[in-house]
């Protein structure tokens, strides 16, 4: 209930004073609220992302603290890592990314089921870094639409919590790229 | 000097003078140029003649020289673990004829180090097994590291374009006319760690056959490092071993100080040597920890990680940062350690013990880990050295080899420590001599804290180091030494050094060459576990596909290390 999109489509419902208690909490607070199912939905869906930590570097390593119980995301409800595409929705690209790399990332963003998001962790996953070289990617939107760019070399694990919220924000806004193309869909009436 | 003297004669008794062995002046290290007709030769006579013994081959690398008629030079780098000698062989050849014998014959060692010479110089080993790239994908054109290579130029690869092994390929029956199947392990999988590939023939669930892909992180540090000056590399070194990148940056800065004949002062040294020590301790602790997790032990890790995690407050008050240090600078470290160092530090010697005492509550004498472990991915002594192993896991084979005791650096050799060595050479042991280092780790550091004098913390040397910046608003001479460091970058002298430490996964070394410069011309890494990991699939064979888990994070591959 402390949910601030849910609350927002509250109607004014209850509050005409003729006082039938059966539609209230014990507090006072509406027992019933409506809303549209797609703000229910996407409430869900941020507050149990599961990600897939595609840790490739440094990153990797800072990551882990974030899992680990000092910073501990399951304050977020994004802590059920899963190591298969199958089985999350969120995709942390957590380190460099190579060219030798790119096809295998870009295989396992394509088997994530859909809604799917990205967080690009570190300026290498970004925009390739201080590896301006060869072999090395230069931001992985070269390859696969991100959401939440993350900075720092590697970020803080509060760097990334505060990208997971970030997420979750835009989620409930309904402004992440998956969001974005399904309206874009609709819209044209496809 | 009179080691020099006996190598050579012993060299001699089977290589005259003019039999195409020169031995080279000076060098930090005894140098010969090597004719490449007579190496494998050569090598083989280095190897078995009892009065040389050179078991290990740390290094083999490439340096291109464009300006020379012999434009590439192959560099060997040897050592004898018995007798604690050092040889560095040098094979020039021509741009046309880029040919040189394979001494995979001879040392197995050479196996992926000439691969990686191959990738990225484009020299030819003859005899070499599986000469194939290492680290760049299939699809890249060209040998980056050549001096002509732009460091920009990318090549993109497609799904479908990786690198199959051939056998891979084949269809296979086993004895019961069973079809045996083909399994690919990462480069994403959970116990892969991130990067690194391995396909294996199952017959069964037994591992017949089995190959590594590497090269997944290859970002080009060799290449950055020839275009950033000598100072402005230190960052990369960070990136190497990223779960110790103290001890990267302070081989490094130990490296090009000797080339410059310049020394830290005593209380810099101190804060490095505790800090890598630490260091040390936060290595083995993602290791054991991630081992154990790959097992199915989550909790030892939890435990462990809090431990990594008070000490990362340490780091983090020392230079800003928690992870990539960048603390290091050449001649000293950037800052002073904060006013509660010997403090925070102290608290840190109680607590780690505990944390770790509780790991090891749990998990040495379980039964479920000893069976895992026991008897799983052995390695003998002699196979170990012959791959170039070094560090906890060539002491897990019985090997007391540890160059803080064979080459003391920092004054090691004014610490009282132990070098914890097993014998088994399997995956517990490689566990049970990790849990011992990082104890042995807690004991040099309490001796340092004690040694803590205040002082200054970088050279007083300004072609090395920025001078103070109140003497640049004061003095003529000063604000030169500034302007020139900060438009030039400190000038190395020509020449070139092979720098070496114990990091945490062994002997971690730097071949530095020099033109003079104010940016290196070549720096090649000797990634420990680089030699640690090319002996893993021959290991493999023979085991379940279960065990492929506990090996392969028993041996600690770090990925940024190992693909650089």
């Amino acid at each position: 209930m402390g949910n601030p999109d849910v609350k927002s489509t509250l109607p004014t419902f209850g509050k005409t004073g003729r006082g039938d208690s059966a539609s209230r909490q014990l507090d006072g607070s509406p027992a019933i609220l409506t809303t549209r199912l797609d703000a229910m939905i996407d409430a869900a869906r941020k507050n149990s992302l599961w990600p897939l930590p595609f840790g490739t570097a440094c990153c990797a390593i800072e990551f882990m603290s974030f899992i680990m119980s000092h910073y501990d995301v399951s304050r977020f409800g994004a802590e059920v890592v899963r190591f298969s595409p199958r089985q999350s929705d969120l995709l942390i690209v957590a380190g460099t990314i190579t060219d030798k790399m790119a096809p295998v990332m870009v295989r396992i963003y394509e088997q994530m089921a859909e809604p799917k998001y990205v967080i690009s962790m570190g300026v290498c996953a970004c925009t390739g870094g201080f590896y301006r070289a060869y072999h090395v990617v230069q931001g992985i939107d070269e390859f696969i639409p991100v959401d939440v760019y993350v900075p720092g070399c590697p970020p803080t694990p509060e760097a990334l919590l505060q990208g997971v919220v970030k997420l979750q924000e835009m989620i409930a806004k309904g402004e992440t790229q998956y969001q974005r193309v399904l309206a874009a869909k609709k819209a044209s009436g496809a | 000097m009179e080691n020099r003297k006996e190598t050579l004669a012993a060299i001699r008794t089977a290589f005259p003078e003019g039999g195409g062995v020169t031995e080279l002046p000076g060098g930090d290290v005894q140098s010969f140029r090597v004719d490449r007709a007579i190496l494998p030769e050569l090598a083989r006579h280095l190897k078995s003649d009892p009065k040389l013994g050179f078991n290990l081959l740390a290094d083999v690398c490439g340096v291109d020289y464009p300006g020379r008629e012999e434009r590439f030079e192959v560099v060997y780098h040897l050592a004898s673990l018995e007798r604690g000698r050092r040889l560095r062989l040098k094979v020039p050849v021509r741009e046309s004829d880029a040919v040189v014998p394979s001494v995979y014959c001879v040392w197995k060692a050479a196996d992926w180090f000439e691969r990686e010479a191959f990738d990225l110089f484009g020299i030819r080993f003859e005899g070499h097994p599986n000469l194939k790239r290492i680290l760049c994908h299939p699809a890249f054109q060209g040998h980056a590291l050549r001096k002509d290579y732009d460091p920009g130029q990318r090549w993109l690869l497609r799904e479908g374009e990786q690198d199959e092994p051939a056998w891979a390929r084949e269809t296979q029956e086993d004895d019961d006319h069973f079809e045996t199947q083909v399994l690919n392990l990462g480069p994403s999988h959970p116990a892969t760690h991130g990067t690194l590939r391995t396909v294996v023939r199952l017959d069964g669930e037994v591992i017949t056959r089995a190959e590594v892909e590497i090269g997944y992180l290859h970002r080009c540090f060799e290449k950055m490092a020839e275009s950033h000056t000598w100072n402005q590399v230190i960052p990369y070194t960070d990136r190497l071993n990223y779960c110790s990148a103290m001890m990267n940056g302070v081989g490094y800065a130990l490296a090009v100080e000797k080339m410059l004949g310049v020394e830290a002062p005593p209380r810099a040294q101190m804060i490095r040597l505790i800090l890598s020590e630490l260091s040390r301790i936060m290595d083995h602790i993602v290791d054991v920890g991630a081992n154990l997790n790959d097992l199915g032990a989550m909790t030892p890790f939890l435990y462990m990680y809090q431990a990594r995690e008070e000490m990362y407050s340490v780091l983090e008050a020392c230079c800003g940062s928690r992870l990539t240090m960048s603390y290091v600078r050449i001649g000293g470290v950037s800052h002073d350690a904060p006013a509660d160092f010997v403090e925070s530090v102290r608290y840190l010697l109680g607590r780690v013990p505990k944390l770790v005492g509780e790991m090891e509550t749990l998990i040495t004498e379980n039964r479920i880990f000893r069976d895992r472990t026991e008897g799983i991915g052995a390695i003998s002594a002699e196979d170990a050295v012959d791959w170039g192993w070094t560090g906890p896991c060539l002491r897990a084979a019985g090997v007391a080899y540890d160059v803080r005791k064979a080459y003391p650096y920092l004054g090691y050799e004014t610490f009282d420590f132990k070098v914890p060595v097993a014998h088994a050479g399997d995956t517990y042991a490689r566990y049970l001599v990790r849990v011992e280092e990082m104890k042995q780790s807690l004991s040099i550091v309490e001796q340092a804290l004690a040694r803590l004098e205040p002082g200054p913390i970088i050279t007083d040397d300004h072609r090395v180091a920025l001078p103070p910046k109140e003497e640049v608003y004061t003095e003529m001479e000063s604000l030169i030494w500034h302007f020139k460091l900060i438009m030039e970058g400190m000038k190395v002298p020509a020449g070139e050094a092979y720098g070496f430490t114990e990091a945490a996964n062994g002997e971690l070394g730097y071949y530095i060459v020099s033109d003079g410069g104010g940016k290196p011309y070549r720096i090649k890494v000797r990634p420990p576990c680089f030699a640690i990991f090319q002996a893993f699939p021959h290991i493999l064979e023979g085991h379940m596909v279960s065990d492929t888990v506990a090996i392969m994070s028993s041996l600690n591959v770090i990925a940024g290390e190992l693909d650089r």
